[in-house]
C-alpha cells in the first residue's frame, strides 16, 4: 500500500514552514522490510489524523545507540554530533519515534551533548490522541475480541518508566489483554539490546528469543503486541521457530491502531 | 573481682572497635581509588531515595513474603542495639540491667518487645537457612557462590541465631535466679519476660551456682559474639547492612537507559568537526584510559557498589543472558570486582600499581561482557541500588577503543554505521524508499 508523499524537514523549509513534529524513522524502521511496514503504518496514522509532520529522509542518521552500547564511544560521538547539527539547523522542537532505542537516545543522552528535544515514543504519542478523541477507532474493530499480549521493551519500561500507554492504547482496541509471567518492570529482554542484534549471541542453553517467545506462546495469545522494531524481529523470528507463524501474528502498537482507526485517507 | 571483668571488657570493646575502624577505612581508601563521580546534586530527591531503598527496602517487597522476613531481621538487628548498648554500659560499670531503675516501669516492656523481636529473629533466620540449603531456589545454589560465598551466607545466619539465643538464654536464667533470689539477680527485680520465660522448664533443674554460671557465659558470649560479628561484617557479604545507605543516595535519579556521557571524546570529536567550536569550549583532560581495565578505571560509586552487594543474586536471576545459559552473572560482575579490590588491598602498596593482573581478562572474561543486552533487569532488580550493567558497559569501551577488540560483526557494525550511517550495510540514499510507491 503506498502512501500520500511524506515531506522531508527539506521540504517543510523550502515552505518556510515547520511541522507540528517530526518523525525520527530510525534505522531499522527505514531499512528492515519488516519494520518498514510499522513505519508506513504510523506515518498513515499520522497521515489520517492530519497531523503536519516531516522526516528527515535521506539527513538521518543512525543516533548511535548500538555503537555506544557495544563500546564505540567516538563513533557514537560522531554520530549524535552530526544529527544534532541537522536537528539543530531545522529548529527541531518534538520528535516521535516508533524506536525505544533512538527515543531514549534522543531524549537521555543528546541534552547532555547540545540537543534538547520534547522526544516522544510512538506508544504515548498515540494514547494521548485516542485520550484526546483524535483517534477514533472502528466499533467492533478488527481485533476485538483476539487475545493479545504486550511484549514490554526494555528501553521503554525499564529505561524509561513507560509501562502504561503500549497497554492503554491496547484496552482502547476493545482485545484481551493477557500478561505473560514476566511484565512491566520484569519484563524480559527479547536479546537485541546492548547492540545483540548485530552479532550472534553468546553461547549457552537456548536463545533469549526463544526463551521470551515461548513465554508469549504460553500466553495462548493470537497477537503478541511490540512497540520496539528490534523486539518485532527477536519475537517474529521466535514465532518462526516454534512453527507457529500460521496462528500466532506480531504486531506493532502502531499497526494494530492503523487497522482499526475509523478515519480513512 | 568485677575490676577484672570491667578492664577484660573494656579491653575486648576497644580492640573490637579499633580493628573495625581500620577495616573500614582500608574499604575507603580502596573506593578513594577509582573516578571520583559520587554526585552531591539534588540531597532531597537523595534522601527521599536513601528512606524509600535502604531505609524503606521498597525493592525487597517485590517478593512480600522474603521481604517481611528480611524486615524482621532488620528491626530485630537496629532495635536489639539498644540492648546491647545496655549490654555495653554494664560491662563499662560493672553493673547489671543498668536502664532497670532509669526506666522503671518501661523496662519489662522495651525487654519483652526485644524477646518478640529476637524470636522472630530467629525463626526468620532458620526459616531463610532452610531455604538456603534446603530448598531448590536456583539464584542461592548458583556457582558463582561456590565456596566461601556460601559459607559466608550461612555462617551469618548461624551467628544470629546463635546470638539471639544467647541473649533469650540469658534472660531466662537471669529471671529465675531472681525468682531464687539469688545475689545481685535479686536486687535487680525485672519479673520473667515474656518468651525466655518458655524456657525456664528446661532450666528448673539447675542449681543456682550452675544457673550463674549460664547466665554469665550467655552474657559474655553475647557480647564477644557482637563484637566478633562487628568484625567479621566488613569482611563479608553482610557489609550491605551499612553500605545500602550510602548507596541508595549516590544512585543515579536519571532514567536507568541514560548511558554516562565522556566528556573528553565529546571534545575530541568537537575538535575533528568543528575546530572553532571546540576552542571555545573549553578543555577536559584526557583520561589516562578510555573505559575500564581494571577497579581504579572504575568510579567510586561501581566500587561502592561492590562493597554493598549481599550477593542475593536478583541481578543475575532476572538477567536474561544468566537464565538462557549464558557465562554472564551480574552477581559474579560485582563480587568479582570486590575481590580485585581485596587482592589489591592485601598487595604492599608498591606493588598495587603493577600486579601484571587487571579486572578485565583475569577477573572478568570478554565472554561475559559481551553476553549483556543492556536490559536494565539486574539494575531494576538489585535492592541495594547497585549497577552491574554499568560496569559492564565500561570495560566495553576499553575493550573497544583501546584493544580494538570486538567481535567481527561489531567491526562491520561500526564500518556501516560510520559510513552508510546505519548499521547494517544500505545505502544511504535508500533511507527514504519505504515512502515510495510499491514500498
Amino acid at each position: 500500500m503506498s502512501l500520500p508523499p511524506i515531506k522531508t524537514m527539506a521540504d517543510w523549509a523550502a515552505e518556510g514552514k515547520e511541522p507540528e513534529v517530526l518523525f525520527w524513522v530510525g534505522c531499522s524502521g527505514s531499512f528492515d522490510q519488516r519494520a518498514q511496514r510499522i513505519t508506513q503504518a504510523f506515518a498513515r496514522i499520522l497521515q489520517k489524523l492530519d497531523i503536519p509532520f516531516a522526516v528527515l529522509g535521506k539527513e538521518e542518521m543512525c543516533t548511535g545507540d548500538p555503537v555506544r552500547r557495544a563500546g564505540n564511544e567516538f563513533l557514537f560521538q560522531m554520530m549524535a554530533y552530526q544529527n544534532i547539527q541537522i536537528l539543530n539547523s531545522y529548529n527541531i522542537k518534538k520528535i516521535v519515534t516508533a524506536c525505544p532505542h533512538c527515543f531514549n537516545t534522543l531524549k537521555n543522552e543528546y541534552p547532555a551533548l547540545g540537543g534538547n528535544y520534547d522526544v516522544i515514543h510512538h506508544t504515548v504519542f498515540i494514547q494521548q490522541l485516542i485520550d484526546e478523541g483524535r483517534i477514533k477507532l472502528q466499533e467492533g474493530g478488527a481485533f476485538k475480541g483476539k487475545r493479545i499480549t504486550y511484549h514490554d521493551s526494555c528501553y521503554l519500561g525499564r529505561a524509561n518508566n513507560i509501562y502504561e500507554a503500549p497497554r492503554k492504547v491496547l484496552e482502547a482496541l476493545d482485545v484481551e489483554l493477557v500478561e505473560m509471567k514476566r511484565c512491566r518492570s520484569k519484563g524480559s529482554c527479547c536479546g537485541a539490546g546492548g547492540a545483540q542484534m548485530f552479532k550472534e549471541e553468546e553461547p549457552g542453553q537456548t536463545r533469549i528469543n526463544i526463551d521470551r517467545t515461548q513465554e508469549a506462546l504460553d500466553t495462548k495469545a493470537n497477537i503478541i503486541a511490540a512497540a520496539c522494531p528490534f523486539c518485532n524481529t527477536m519475537m517474529s523470528d521466535g514465532v518462526k521457530l516454534a512453527e507457529r507463524e500460521s496462528d500466532v501474528q506480531v504486531l506493532d502498537i502502531a499497526e494494530l491502531v492503523e487497522a482499526s482507526l475509523n478515519q480513512t485517507l | 573481682m568485677t575490676w577484672i571483668a570491667q578492664l577484660v571488657f573494656l579491653l575486648l570493646l576497644g580492640a573490637g572497635s579499633y580493628l573495625f575502624a581500620k577495616r573500614i577505612r582500608s574499604i575507603l581508601d580502596s573506593i578513594s581509588k577509582g573516578r571520583t563521580d559520587l554526585p552531591s546534586d539534588q540531597p532531597g530527591r537523595r534522601w527521599a531515595q536513601v528512606f524509600r531503598l535502604a531505609l524503606g527496602q521498597q525493592k525487597m517487597f517485590r517478593n512480600v513474603p522474603v521481604a517481611l522476613l528480611h524486615v524482621i531481621i532488620y528491626v530485630g538487628f537496629i532495635i536489639i542495639n539498644i540492648e546491647v548498648l545496655e549490654i555495653v554500659l554494664d560491662g563499662i560499670t560493672g553493673a547489671h540491667r543498668l536502664f532497670l531503675n532509669p526506666l522503671g516501669d518501661l523496662y519489662p516492656i522495651l525487654i519483652n518487645s526485644f524477646e518478640w523481636l529476637a524470636l522472630g529473629v530467629l525463626i526468620a533466620c532458620v526459616f531463610f537457612f532452610v531455604r538456603r540449603n534446603g530448598m531448590n531456589i536456583a539464584r542461592l545454589r548458583s556457582a558463582d557462590l561456590k565456596g566461601w560465598p556460601a559459607s559466608d551466607a550461612n555462617l551469618i545466619l548461624v551467628t544470629e541465631i546463635v546470638l539471639m539465643s544467647l541473649f533469650l538464654f540469658m534472660n531466662a536464667s537471669d529471671t529465675l535466679l531472681q525468682s531464687r533470689n539469688v545475689g545481685h539477680y535479686a536486687e535487680a527485680t525485672t519479673g520473667p519476660f515474656i518468651i525466655s520465660s518458655y524456657l525456664h522448664p528446661l532450666l528448673n533443674g539447675m542449681s543456682d551456682n550452675s544457673l550463674i554460671f549460664l547466665e554469665r557465659s550467655c552474657w559474655w558470649l553475647h557480647i564477644i559474639g557482637i563484637i566478633a560479628f562487628l568484625n567479621y561484617l566488613p569482611y563479608s557479604k553482610h557489609l550491605h547492612i551499612l553500605f545500602a545507605f550510602p548507596n541508595a543516595y549516590y544512585s543515579p535519579l536519571e532514567p536507568k537507559g541514560k548511558m554516562t556521557n565522556m566528556p573528553s571524546i565529546q571534545q575530541e570529536v568537537l575538535l575533528a568537526m568543528d575546530p572553532a567550536a571546540a576552542s571555545n569550549a573549553g578543555t577536559v583532560p584526557p583520561p589516562g584510559r578510555f573505559g575500564a581495565k581494571d577497579v581504579q578505571d572504575l568510579g567510586q560509586k561501581n566500587l561502592l557498589d561492590a562493597f554493598s552487594c549481599t550477593e542475593c543474586g536478583r541481578c543475575s536471576a532476572a538477567c536474561p543472558a544468566q537464565q538462557t545459559g549464558k557465562l554472564l552473572s551480574p552477581r559474579r560482575i560485582m563480587m568479582r570486582t570486590r575481590d580485585r579490590m581485596e587482592d589489591l588491598a592485601k598487595l604492599p602498596i608498591d606493588q598495587r600499581e603493577n600486579d601484571g593482573k587487571s579486572l578485565l581478562h583475569d577477573y572478568i572474561s570478554v565472554e561475559e561482557l559481551r553476553a549483556c543486552t543492556t536490559c536494565q533487569a539486574c539494575v531494576e532488580e538489585c535492592p541495594v541500588s547497585i549497577n552491574p550493567m554499568d560496569i559492564i558497559l565500561q570495560m566495553r569501551r576499553y575493550l573497544v577503543m583501546e584493544e580494538s577488540n570486538s567481535p567481527a560483526e561489531w567491526t562491520g557494525m561500526f564500518g556501516n554505521v560510520e559510513n552508510n550511517f546505519a548499521p547494517w550495510k544500505f545505502a544511504p540514499d535508500d533511507r527514504d524508499v519505504w515512502t515510495k510507491p510499491g514500498n
